[in-house]
């Protein structure tokens, strides 16, 4: 088919799986399997979904370029260690989130994933700032998450079982160099696992043969991330928003904060530390609406019924299956009370929301 | 029973017309979390939107098949949402309308016809 869109490496084992599939980031993707949505959802929440996130960018960066990449995101690089991987951001002059990535540190090299959608932007970044980085071209990219991930794993990579939360490390099946970090985007344990295009396929299929694992599509990933408060770039995260208003101050190292070690010196430093100092112009929430209808990215915010003032938008909702109702995340003006409730405005009549902590379903890692 | 392009079944009833959606429709929407009824006795006019319904995946809606005015709707939908994966063309029928023009049914598709429309 000449849809323009490109197949992920495993297109042919979805095929067979039962996936439908839609265009997203450019790849045409498998949503959802036979046993659609919900049931993909629960299945990961309970035993363990393997998912394909091969659209994702997967790039290697050599060791020397540490400091370089910190010049590009408010992040500690050169003090990761070695088996270890960091969540960061790349940033704007604006101080707005260009990307948000995931680095681990091996060895020989550090690799970053990026998101697929933002791949020119980022590299047109590392073109500018970096020497000597590779994008991989030659991996697939799993995920296998879930309450039985590390046993179903196991199975096949014994060693798995001694890595906590954010550990990386390369281990070998069938002779061939695997590159696992114990992470994900569930709010579930498991792990992404990068494999080579090669052996991808037998090392899906010898995962799906296991009775607690199945394939989970695109739309369960959406609905666990989100349950698990984690933001999307393009939803969530965009060049307009900086990382404390998208409430991701956390993810900024103490070492690159504007009262640690190594302040500033990256792109929109002084207007993230403004932010940081409680300059933001809005925050991310999480709302449950009160009624059942889901309110999704885009319904705008006020604080009544019949405020002409709109005070911000949701940039991801839906259903929360484990839940059992809708969850909403917003952006808001900072200045907005917590204990207030927010009203959405859906096909011309407002519903109330109550704010509440994110994440709406509580996290499982393995610390 | 008579299909839709839309994706609708309409049913006569004595002097009333019952109207889902098929199952390749519920197939299609995927799990359905939530569904907004009309209110009774309410006119409508062919190609209004009468019904929201709400996938895990998206929201849609459900258009008034002919003219007419609602008199019935399915309450059991909205506090069990899902009857429409689980049996989209019995339990879980959506409104019944009590149309100016009954005869007005037979010019949608018969089932053979429906089932060529979506390719089956």
């Amino acid at each position: 088919m000449t849809t323009g869109l490109l197949d992920l490496p495993l297109s042919g084992l979805h095929t067979e799986l039962g996936g439908k599939f839609v265009p997203f980031a450019g790849y045409s993707m498998p949503v959802q399997y036979a046993a659609g949505v919900m049931a993909e959802h629960l299945w990961t929440r309970e035993k363990a979904g393997l998912f394909d996130v091969s659209h994702m960018g997967q790039v290697r960066l050599p060791l020397d370029q540490a400091a370089a990449l910190e010049r590009i995101a408010p992040i500690e690089v050169e003090g990761l260690a070695e088996g270890r991987q960091r969540y960061g951001f790349l940033t704007n002059e604006a101080g707005g989130l260009v990307d948000d990535f995931m680095i681990a540190r091996y060895e020989d090299c550090f690799v970053v994933v990026i998101n697929a959608a933002r791949r020119a932007e980022d590299l047109a970044l590392f073109e500018k700032h970096l020497t000597g980085f590779e994008v991989i071209s030659d991996r697939a990219l799993l995920a296998l998450q879930g309450p039985l991930a590390e046993s179903a794993l196991a199975k096949l990579l014994p060693d798995v079982a001694q890595m906590r939360f954010m550990d990386v490390r390369k281990l070998a099946w069938q002779g061939v160099e695997l590159w696992l970090s114990r992470s994900g985007y569930t709010g579930e344990d498991g792990f992404e696992i990068s494999v080579p295009v090669t052996l991808a396929d037998d090392f899906a299929r010898a995962l799906l043969a296991m009775d607690a694992v199945a394939p989970i599509g695109l739309g369960a990933r959406d609905s666990l991330r989100m349950e698990a408060g984690l933001p999307l770039y393009g939803n969530d995260l965009s060049e307009t928003i900086s990382p404390v208003e998208a409430g991701l101050s956390w993810g900024i190292s103490k070492s690159r904060r504007p009262d640690g070690a190594k302040a500033g010196e990256y792109l929109g430093a002084a207007v993230i530390a403004s932010h940081l100092g409680g300059k933001a112009a809005r925050k991310r929430i999480g709302l449950v609406p009160e009624g059942r209808a889901p309110m999704r990215g885009g319904v705008p915010l006020f604080l009544s019924e019949t405020s002409a003032t709109q005070i911000g938008e949701i940039t991801s909702g839906g259903f929360g299956p484990s839940l059992g109702h809708p969850i909403a995340m917003a952006l808001v003006q900072s200045d907005t009370a917590a204990d207030v409730p927010i009203w959405g405005e859906l096909r011309g009549k407002r519903h109330p929301m109550r704010q509440v902590d994110l994440p709406f379903f509580k996290t499982s890692y393995k610390r | 029973m008579r299909f839709t392009e839309e994706h609708e079944w309409l049913l006569i009833e004595g002097d009333l017309v019952v109207v889902g959606i098929t199952e390749h429709a519920a197939t299609q929407l995927g799990d359905v979390v939530f569904v907004e009824l009309p209110e009774l006795e309410t006119a409508a006019a062919k190609g209004d939107e009468v019904v929201v319904i709400e996938s895990v995946k998206a929201a849609s809606d459900i258009l008034a098949p002919l003219d007419g005015e609602i008199v019935e709707v399915n309450d059991a939908l909205v506090d069990n949402p899902s009857l429409v994966n689980e049996d989209p063309t019995g339990e879980a029928w959506f409104f019944k309308m009590k149309v100016d023009d009954l005869a007005a049914v037979d010019a949608y598709m018969t089932e053979d016809e429906y089932k060529d429309f979506i390719g089956e």
